[in-house]
């Protein structure tokens, strides 16, 4: 297929096109939050408690124009948190299918590659893990480490931690998708003949096998990000991802949570819709990129 | 068919026995049962003598299938937070989170399916596309958002429903607190089931969809309607019957997911369940109780595989046959 396949299949769906503006948009407003953001919520020497709790400004003659959104009960600025937050999520949603990625194409092209014991062995333990939802293998994980060093060094790390718990609860779809592929892959012609000539396993599965299974990790990835990015703000809103020093979306949501009862529906209700927004566009780009690469469906 | 029941026997029980080896060694490496039991003064003599005591200085495999025979009786040892035994522990919980995902279940079958064959059967109306449009917001919105979002609505805004919380339960056979009894009990119930059965509606009715729209256009649909067949007999008769086999795998898979997920939505709800112990045992890394979690979920998600199975043979007479067994473990 052709690059212009792909562009006019995008030109053609309106919804795939909104759905890559907002992404875009969403992606640049949280990296370049320092510059934009009208406040720094997380310096403590900025912060008023005179500005607590205040309502949105276009809802309630209470508001504060300084405070488009509202701001927490410690007097920090709503909309400024979660330009912040969605840069930190975003981050943690990439780095950790770059993680998944990365364990999966390994695990995936040593078990198709190599066959035999070392395939049966990979596989088993996928299929074990696939027994178990994701997010219960992240949260195991979670634990694990948390009972193996201290609650401040954790915290500290915490950012690595949850890349890492997520990351590790995602590879199996890439490597049963990339060992199906270099099964099929390895018996063509072009790599017996890498063979012959005498190249190693690892630079015929590098260069020689990889490029051609990358549409389906691709796939893969996109649809991966969304629920990467969900998977975070779930276990941040347990209390067991990132800390309230350094909140992302699911944090800013549980912090919010924790005054909901009092009805500062606010706090809770901006981060949960921009969390919303950005799983649905992201989603809605996966799917299109899963069609538009899917040649059965053309 | 015997043959295929006893080949899917032996693996589930490979999956419950490495569930059970990744389970033991979370017991045994990653926490230190002696340092649990004791103080910080213990002398070293002391900590060994109750070493050699507990078995800790045997070979490993021993240890392990001394863990799996006191598992099996439900004996996980003493919980690092409370010092209660963590099978009781569980136990008392079970119920709570046993009503919870049946509840949900329920609420995604009796919705999803009916809603799933009508936007099926009419793909073009206005209804089933504004359907799919909610499915698909429905899938994009994280569980505990629908959850905090529910409790906004109706708890805090409406007050019409509690907003965490069991209500009132009544004792069943002295052992099981039940919520189905009381009106208090039915209230509390509601809003964590709608929240934990969501996605697995929204899942249940784009798969019977596709499913619906794929029968529909099949010989066998024209030839009924040439028959003069009602509609009704065609749709629900003909058409949804064959649609079961996928809608049974997953609804069975998503059981399994129902019983993960009530760990965010009794967090949510406060929800005195098996996953908010869990969810506490992760943030005071009490190991015993997540070793014991693991095991439990493992074994659920074994019997669920496994009745599954078995039900492929109830719905799809072509199974019966050994051919078709071989088909299925295909799969």
């Amino acid at each position: 297929m052709t690059d212009s396949d792909i562009w006019w299949s995008f030109k053609s769906s309106s919804l795939t096109v909104v759905a890559a503006i907002g992404t875009i948009l969403i992606i640049l407003i949280a990296f370049l939050s320092p510059v934009l953001a009208p406040h720094t919520p997380f310096d403590p020497a900025t912060l008023s408690l005179s500005d607590g709790l205040k309502p949105p400004v276009l809802l309630s003659p209470d508001g504060d124009w300084a405070f488009p959104l509202g701001t927490d009960d410690q007097g920090r600025d709503i909309l400024s948190s979660i330009m912040y937050g969605t840069r930190l999520s975003l981050v943690v949603g990439f780095a950790s299918v770059v993680v998944a990625m990365s364990i999966g194409i390994a695990l995936g092209l040593l078990s198709g590659y190599f066959g035999g014991a070392v395939d049966a062995l990979i596989m088993r333990i996928a299929d074990v893990q696939l027994t178990f939802p994701a997010i219960l293998v992240a949260l195991l994980i979670d634990g694990i480490v948390r009972s193996v060093i201290s609650v401040q060094r954790h915290d500290e790390i915490a950012v690595l931690v949850i890349v890492g718990a997520i990351g590790l609860s995602f590879w199996v779809q890439y490597a049963r998708t990339v060992r199906g592929s270099v099964m099929v892959e390895k018996n063509k012609e072009y790599v017996q003949a890498a063979r012959v000539i005498g190249l190693s396993p690892l630079l015929i599965m590098v260069r020689h096998v990889l490029p051609n299974v990358t549409g389906p990790v691709l796939v893969i990835a996109t649809i991966n990000l969304g629920l990467a990015i969900i998977t975070e703000a779930t276990l941040s809103f347990l209390g067991v991802g990132l800390p309230s020093t350094e909140p992302s979306l699911g944090t800013l949501i549980r912090l919010g949570n924790d005054v909901l009862q009092s009805g500062d529906w606010w706090i809770t209700v901006f981060p949960a819709a921009t969390l919303a927004a950005l799983v649905l566009a992201v989603n809605l780009l996966g799917d299109w990129l899963r069609d538009a690469l899917n040649p059965k469906l053309r | 068919m015997l043959a295929f029941i006893l080949r899917r026997l032996l693996q589930s029980i490979a999956v419950l026995l490495t569930v059970g080896l990744v389970s033991f060694s979370l017991f045994r490496y990653v926490g230190d049962p002696i340092n649990s039991m004791v103080g910080q003064d213990t002398p070293a003599s002391e900590r060994e003598a109750l070493r050699e005591r507990l078995g800790l200085n045997d070979a490993p495999p021993i240890q392990f299938l001394r863990f799996i025979g006191n598992a099996a009786q439900g004996k996980f040892g003493l919980s690092y937070r409370t010092s209660e035994p963590v099978g009781r522990m569980i136990l008392e919980r079970l119920p709570a989170t046993l009503e919870l995902s049946f509840c949900a279940a329920v609420f995604a079958l009796f919705v999803g399916v009916p809603m799933g064959v009508y936007t099926g059967l009419y793909p073009k109306h206005w209804s089933s596309r504004l359907m799919q449009a909610v499915s698909l917001i429905g899938i994009s919105l994280p569980t505990f958002v629908i959850g905090i979002l529910l409790i906004l609505v109706f708890a805090v805004w409406l007050h019409w429903l509690p907003s965490f919380g069991r209500g009132e339960t009544v004792m069943l056979f002295g052992w099981w607190p039940t919520n189905f009894l009381t009106i208090k009990g039915l209230q509390a119930l509601i809003l964590p089931s709608i929240t934990l059965g969501l996605f697995q509606l929204t899942l249940l009715m784009r798969l019977v969809r596709s499913e619906m729209l794929e029968v529909m256009r099949t010989d066998y649909i024209k030839f009924a309607r040439a028959r003069g067949l009602t509609n009704r007999a065609i749709n629900f008769g003909h058409a949804l019957k064959n649609t079961l086999v996928p809608v049974i795998t997953v609804t069975g898979l998503q059981l399994g997911a129902l019983i993960a997920f009530a760990i965010v939505t009794e967090t949510v709800f406060a929800w005195p369940g098996v996953g908010q112990l869990f969810i506490q045992s992760v943030q005071f890394s009490d190991i015993p109780v997540m070793a014991a979690y693991l095991m439990l979920i493992g074994l659920l998600f074994v019997l669920i595989n496994l009745t599954v199975d078995l039900l492929y043979f109830v719905v799809d007479p072509r199974l019966r046959s050994q051919g078709g067994a071989a088909r299925v473990a295909g799969h």
